[in-house]
């Protein structure tokens, strides 16, 4: 059996072993390079109108999960940030911190996921990094992506933009990235049947703003921290209340399942192919429409609205049709048995 | 199950809640109902029953959380264990930020230590089998609905062979506590909601003497809101009625004689022993320790470590929340010194801590009050 | 104190069992329950069975919850 091959110090060292293994993995995320055209930075045409810019970093493990990989993730996740923005992205950079150590193969899965996300999200990879970090400084491998975009001309959008009487929506089921993860890393319960919805969001932003335009007020994706999270923040941006009706909120059977027998809440569980959006009350219709008439929006749903104050505070209207605080999670949300 | 589903249909709930409201207002003063157990306070808690009861019904959380009663020392201990070359300890989520004398779990793993959550003990059994250099040693806090899943792991272990797998056993037996809690007559209680899990392993018969020697009437609870509810009605029905009986209101998890099979898993392991609970001081028979046969499984033992006083916070008052005594927002502490950020003691670190579910769940009220302009007492 | 949910039992092997809810499947150990049968609900808790669920008693207490709809006219 041949040997395993592994990234060594010297494919960080920018010599021979480094331009193979550009060569090799990171010529072809979303578009083709040329060897040949390997330079310190990539030129574009700069886009009419407004730029949007954005970064983020993935350190996520296991790398691989059900519906999902880091690079997939590595890619949306730059993609959806954009897409919050009202954002299409016109290209991205990856920068890869390896340890050394790591099997080549792995890079290889991890940049043919790369490529295959670029493909789904019709952008690509035009510049990038590599460096190889000593064993144990780094776990496995971490990718940075930063990307930028252009902005849709009738997006003015921002957390601080949310107004009362806005509707709040959201584009489908909620924590299914976060549970998903949760099983495959800590082999809780041996749990199966779950799946991140890692899924790029550009589509559905357009489709909204095309839709509703100046009326789209906010524009979120709810990573870590969850719904909560996306939720707290824009309060505490524009200084307002939102109302939310526990019900109303969608939550797919198989995570409402394995949330109950974790002991833990959807609501703080982070999404990866989900928007939360702020619409104003007159255009509330018009959002669900144009969401719905796309597979990716088919389960979304109207949670509830905007209010003038207490300002910064969530609130959830439960079952008995009485007010609790949906808090800002806070600490690490772990399984429970109490 | 059809069925299932349909206990959680909201409408249920609220035609349950008016219903409830109007018993409660025949009687000539407000009643004072316990929850005994923290998934009971969490539930309440999550569906706003108490500010949907009003006045006439006041629940008062119980020292039916195991995190919470487990004394300081305890703690210590398991922190001393994860600072032991070569442990590694298992731990429900529950006990990673509940703090001890000066640590917690969680900050002994931010500094090195090898501390792992699992849901199931039969996970730390597999960690013990793959891991044979190290010890492995598992947390077991927990009343009569836990302790017979760890009695099995302590089976699966010694059968097994698995002689790195370890246990700091720190159960704790409900009946004794409510008698002592009823005994000492700190709270004046019209009635019991009993905690429908530990009653799924010890029966519903296992609150009878308690119900006659205090005359206190008890219902044994499911977890939806509509079980609570149910349980509600019961207990104000017992009250119209001058009635103290034992009822079970979870019928479809709860025999009279309980899951006899988990007993004896139970018995077979564990013994009764004194106990010391945080806030209710020393009662006899009221915890569990490991039998003479599986004695060599005691991670204490075999670490050389024990179990010493410890120090609570000066200012932390769980100990008379525990009890009932103190309400969250009338502990002077609460939401100011002592936050789920910084908590000084464990009813605000576990999710179903009395003081972690007001403040997650409860800040409403005083911030519409904030509004309005008035103060609420 | 005790987070444990109902699921269904979709298969045995022995001591070992595999559970489901809503499309989440899990392991659970049944060594708490006599007689443990493929289809039957049990509830679990920290990965295993305590008790096999009871679907009359269920129904049951579904009606005497649902008595409270009917004094109250259904609101």
């Amino acid at each position: 059996m041949a040997e395993e091959r592994t990234i060594t110090l010297a494919h960080g060292g920018g010599g021979r072993q480094s331009r193979e293994l550009v060569v090799e993995h990171f010529l072809n995320l979303g578009k083709k390079t040329d060897p040949r055209d390997l330079d310190d930075a990539a030129v574009l045409e700069a886009p009419a109108g407004r730029l949007a810019f954005t970064t983020d970093s993935f350190v996520v493990t296991p790398r691989f999960f059900p519906g999902g990989n880091i690079g997939k993730l590595a890619v949306f996740g730059t993609v959806n940030d954009l897409a919050a923005m009202g954002a299409r992205p016109v290209a991205l950079s990856v920068g890869l911190v390896i340890e050394e150590g790591l099997a080549a193969s792995e890079v290889a899965r991890v940049a043919e996921a790369v490529a295959q996300a670029c493909a789904e999200a019709g952008v690509a990879v035009v510049t990038g990094d590599t460096k190889v970090v000593e064993r144990g400084a780094a776990d496995g491998l971490f990718i940075n992506t930063s990307g930028i975009g252009a902005v849709h001309p009738k997006a003015r959008l921002s957390g601080r933009n949310a107004r009362p009487g806005d509707v709040v929506i959201v584009s489908g089921p909620v924590g299914d990235h976060g549970i998903a993860i949760m099983a495959a890393r800590n082999e809780l319960a041996g749990l199966s049947g779950l799946s991140s919805d890692s899924a790029p969001l550009t589509e559905l932003a357009f489709a909204l703003l095309d839709a509703a335009g100046e009326a789209v007020h906010v524009l979120r994706d709810p990573t870590r921290g969850g719904l909560a999270a996306a939720l707290n923040e824009i309060a505490l941006q524009a200084e307002v209340a939102i109302a939310l009706d526990e019900d109303a909120i969608p939550v797919s059977e198989a995570t409402r399942g394995a949330c109950e027998l974790l002991g833990l809440d959807p609501l703080y569980l982070a999404c990866e192919g989900r928007l939360v959006a702020c619409v104003a009350q007159r255009a509330a219709e018009r959002a669900l429409e144009a969401l719905r008439a796309l597979a990716l929006g088919a389960q979304a749903r109207a949670i509830g609205e905007v209010l003038e104050g207490p300002a910064g505070l969530v609130s959830l209207r439960t079952a008995l049709g009485v007010e609790r605080v949906l808090d800002m999670p806070s600490g690490e949300h772990l399984p429970r048995i109490c | 199950m059809e069925a299932l589903e349909q206990i959680r249909n909201p409408k249920l709930a609220r035609a349950l809640l008016a219903e409830v409201r109007a018993l409660a207002d025949k009687l000539g003063r407000p009643q004072t109902f316990m929850e005994v157990c923290g998934t009971h306070s969490h539930v309440i808690a999550r569906c706003g029953l108490r500010e949907a009861l009003g006045g006439a019904v006041r629940l008062v959380s119980g020292p039916g959380c195991p995190v919470c009663v487990t004394s300081v020392g305890e703690i210590d201990a398991a922190i001393a264990l994860a600072r032991t070359p070569n442990t590694i300890v298992c731990t429900f989520g529950d006990m990673m930020r509940v703090p001890g004398s000066e640590s917690s779990l969680a900050a002994e793993r931010a500094a090195g230590a090898q501390v792992r959550v699992i849901y199931s003990p039969m996970e730390a059994v597999e960690l013990a089998r793959r891991k044979r250099g190290a010890r492995v040693a598992l947390i077991a806090v927990g009343f009569e609905t836990t302790a017979p899943a760890i009695a099995c792991a302590a089976r699966a272990a010694l059968e097994g062979g698995v002689n790195n797998f370890a246990i700091m056993c720190s159960h704790k037996l409900i009946p004794p506590a409510l008698d002592a809690l009823l005994a000492s007559g700190e709270v004046a209680l019209d009635g019991l909601i009993c905690p429908g899990h530990v009653s799924t392993v010890i029966g519903s018969r296992a609150y009878e003497e308690l119900s006659r020697r205090h005359g206190v009437p008890c219902v044994v609870a499911g977890f939806e809101p509509a079980d609570v509810l149910l349980a509600l009605r019961l207990l104000l029905r017992q009250r119209l009625e001058g009635r103290a009986e034992v009822e079970n209101a979870y019928g479809r998890a709860v025999k009279p004689e309980g899951n006899v099979r988990a007993q004896e898993a139970m018995a077979e392991v564990f013994e009764p022993c004194d106990a010391q609970w945080r806030g209710l001081g020393t009662i006899p028979q009221s915890g569990l320790r490991l039998r003479e046969k599986y004695a060599e499984l005691c991670a204490l033992r075999q670490a050389g470590i024990e179990v010493k006083p410890g120090r609570e916070h000066p200012a932390c008052h769980c100990g008379e929340v525990l009890r009932g005594v103190l309400r969250p927002a009338e502990c002077p502490v609460f939401g100011k010194a002592c936050t789920p950020e910084r908590p000084l003691g464990p009813c605000m670190v576990s999710s179903e801590g009395a003081c972690a579910a007001e403040y997650k769940y409860g800040r409403l009220r005083a911030k519409a009050a904030e509004k309005v302009g008035a103060s609420d007492g | 104190m005790c987070v444990a949910v109902p699921c269904k039992l979709v298969e045995i092997n022995g001591m070992e069992g595999i559970a489901e809810s809503g499309g989440a499947r899990f392991n659970v150990r049944l060594d708490l329950i006599d007689e443990p049968r493929v289809g039957n609900y049990v509830l679990v808790h920290a990965g295993f069975a305590i008790q096999q669920m009871d679907e009359e008693t269920a129904r049951e207490t579904l009606a005497l919850l649902a008595e409270a709809m009917e004094d109250d006219g259904g609101a």
